[in-house]
């Protein structure tokens, strides 16, 4: 089971029911829960899309998109039914924060969810996991049934004329279906391949009618900012980066975990005091700092840096999913680059060349190289496929897997190096993958 | 097809196959949960699961080997009772994922994607499993285990014995 951790400087907000006992739903509802639901009946849709933009919520999914803003794209009249749907199909590594939420608080995420649907006109949501999560999967369903039990879900909300449902499910073992377009592919029980855009969900999305689609985590947020109201979580962040984060710290740390934190919290502070510091007191090497397929980033680059969307985007990296990997200098980032790809070259869908070809290029060159057999014209070379990947493919699987590998060759290209001319790996014991 | 004409899965899976379909708006959609829970039956996606669960989707054979054949999950040959699932991917490498995972092949004496020969077990080396802040983790079916060094794998697997012996849990 899931370790939960603490630290002082934590804010919060989406976790602070987590361990109480929540998944039960009279739990819940002492400690508050279904309150913003019968608030935003009250006030109504309109007002529910505009507190969300006041907020400064940004999608915890990967993008940040600004929630708000995301549900008013939705268009007021449609005559195909809408629809809202929650990507719990968290599988970038480095990521495991929705995994606590729909451990700890499913009622956060069946809640978060109604209040999307009244916002946005639909009457019906689906909350998708990925396929690992089954036991996730089972409690998901438990608290769905009891919020059926207790009048929540159904007809007549709480004494409204709002009529919602929920349906849940879990996919069956693919990264690229957290994609947006390829989740609904997956849910409409096809191959979890990415439509082309436009047209965007939000006017044509599954089943052909308007959906919003919002990460777990976001989605679990909504509650905590209507209850709050929203200058209140916005003032927990930065600007432009409302509330809190679920970081997920991962790696060569002391004390890894699932931390809430503010946005904007400096990432160097995350790592020595929130973390515990580098295992074993050794040295810093490198930080993902948001799931494996942001750019890593130097000890010397962390020293200011603080994490919300803006500040690591100006650092050359991404937020990203939050998940932080921490790499001590007994690593080669020659291994982690060549595990990061092959996790690409795995996952992708192959619907478009650049990224399966790309994605089986870079791993063929990356393990010849790790093994000793790489020439000076295999660093370029792979330099040269992840450029020619970065903004050719039909979803960001391809960017994802070409990004992190430009940065490592960028960064550590000494270390490529000392790679070269038959050498072997000063660090490694790990040569052979036998994922395929 | 309703529970009471003929189905190859329990008259319990056969009911949740019956409710499943009717809860979404298209029935196609109930097809990678039907997968699941029929492999979770049965062990595999045999022939004649894939054939029942066509039928019940009006779907072709084909189309639902199609979708089946994308997802990682999904198999169409028997894995051991207990399926062994080592992460190695970043977060469960750098804490000693391959360490685990060369355990488990000394001790079940099989490697990725193997069998032992009495089938309670099979094991592979998977993708994340999303776990990382407990890593290196692994998932045997659908459990998972946290936190593990080496010296965790031969208790995990005396364990998952004692249940397919019949000798309660873990």
């Amino acid at each position: 089971m899931p370790r939960l951790v603490s630290h002082p400087d934590e804010v919060k907000i989406v976790t602070r029911r987590f361990g109480m006992g929540a998944t039960d739903i009279n739990k819940y509802v002492e400690l508050g829960g279904y309150q913003a639901l019968a608030k935003c009946l009250a006030q109504g849709p309109e007002w529910t899309i505009n507190e969300m933009k006041a907020s400064n919520l940004r999608g915890r999914g990967g993008a940040g998109f600004p929630t708000g803003l995301k549900w008013s794209f939705v268009p007021k009249q449609s005559p195909k039914p809408k629809y809202v749907l929650v990507n719990g199909d968290e599988s970038e590594p480095g990521t495991c924060k929705d995994h606590l939420i729909f451990l700890h608080d499913p009622h956060a995420v069946i809640e978060g969810t109604m209040i999307a649907g009244l916002a946005i006109g639909a009457k019906v949501g689906f909350i998708y996991l990925r396929g690992e999560y089954r036991y996730l999967l089972e409690i998901m369903e438990r608290a769905v049934a009891d919020a059926y039990a207790k009048g929540i879900l159904g007809k007549n909300i709480l004494g409204s004329d709002f009529e919602f449902n929920v349906i849940t499910q879990t996919g069956a073992g693919a990264y690229e279906v957290g994609e947006e377009s390829a989740l609904m592919e997956s849910l409409e029980g096809k191959r979890g391949v990415p439509r082309i855009k436009p047209p965007f969900p939000a006017v044509v999305g599954l089943y052909g009618g308007p959906t919003v689609i919002n990460n777990a985590e976001t989605i679990a947020t909504v509650p905590h900012v209507i209850s709050m109201g929203a200058a209140e979580y916005a003032a927990v962040g930065t600007e432009r980066n409302g509330g809190t984060r679920l970081f997920g710290l991962s790696g060569h740390v002391e004390r890894p975990g699932v931390y809430e934190l503010p946005m904007g919290y400096n990432l160097k502070k995350m790592i020595y005091e929130v973390g515990g510091g580098i295992r074993g007191g050794r040295k810093l090497k490198a930080v993902v700092p948001g799931g494996s397929s942001t750019p890593v980033l130097l000890p010397e680059e962390i020293e200011n840096l603080g994490m919300d969307f803006d500040q690591v985007g100006k650092a050359g990296s991404m937020l990203g999913s939050g998940g932080v990997v921490v790499i001590d200098d007994q690593t080669c980032i020659v291994e982690f680059a060549l595990r990061t790809i092959s996790f690409y070259q795995h996952e992708s869908c192959g619907w478009c060349i650049p990224c399966r070809e790309g994605t089986d290029w870079l791993k063929k060159s990356l393990t010849r190289f790790h093994a000793g057999f790489g020439t000076e014209k295999d660093i370029d070379n792979i330099r040269y496929i992840a450029e020619n990947m970065m903004g050719r493919t039909f979803c960001p699987l391809g960017d994802a897997a070409a990004m992190p590998t430009l940065g490592f060759v960028k960064k550590f290209r000494k270390e490529f190096e000392d790679h070269l001319n038959g050498k072997p790996c000063p660090f490694a014991k790990h040569v052979e993958l036998a994922v395929v | 097809m309703s529970a009471e004409t003929m189905s190859i899965f329990s008259p319990q899976l056969a009911a949740r196959f019956d409710a499943l379909v009717e809860k979404y708006p298209v029935k196609r959609s109930a097809l990678i949960p039907m997968m699941l829970y029929a492999q979770d039956e049965i062990g595999y996606l045999s022939d004649a699961a894939i054939a029942e669960i066509a039928e019940r989707l009006s779907l072709t054979q084909l189309d639902v080997r199609n979708v089946a054949s994308y997802y990682s999950m999904l198999r169409f040959k028997p894995a051991g009772k207990f399926n062994v699932q080592v992460c190695t991917n970043i977060s469960c490498m750098l804490r000693g994922a391959y360490e685990v995972f060369e355990r488990f092949q000394e001790e079940l004496g099989v490697g990725h994607k193997g069998v032992t020969k009495d089938g309670v077990f099979s094991l592979e080396e998977v993708e994340c499993i999303g776990a990382c802040c407990w890593a290196p983790a692994i998932q045997v079916n659908y459990d998972f285990h946290d936190e593990l060094t080496p010296d965790h794998v031969p208790g995990i697997i005396a364990g998952y014995r004692g249940q397919a012996n019949g000798r309660g849990g873990r």
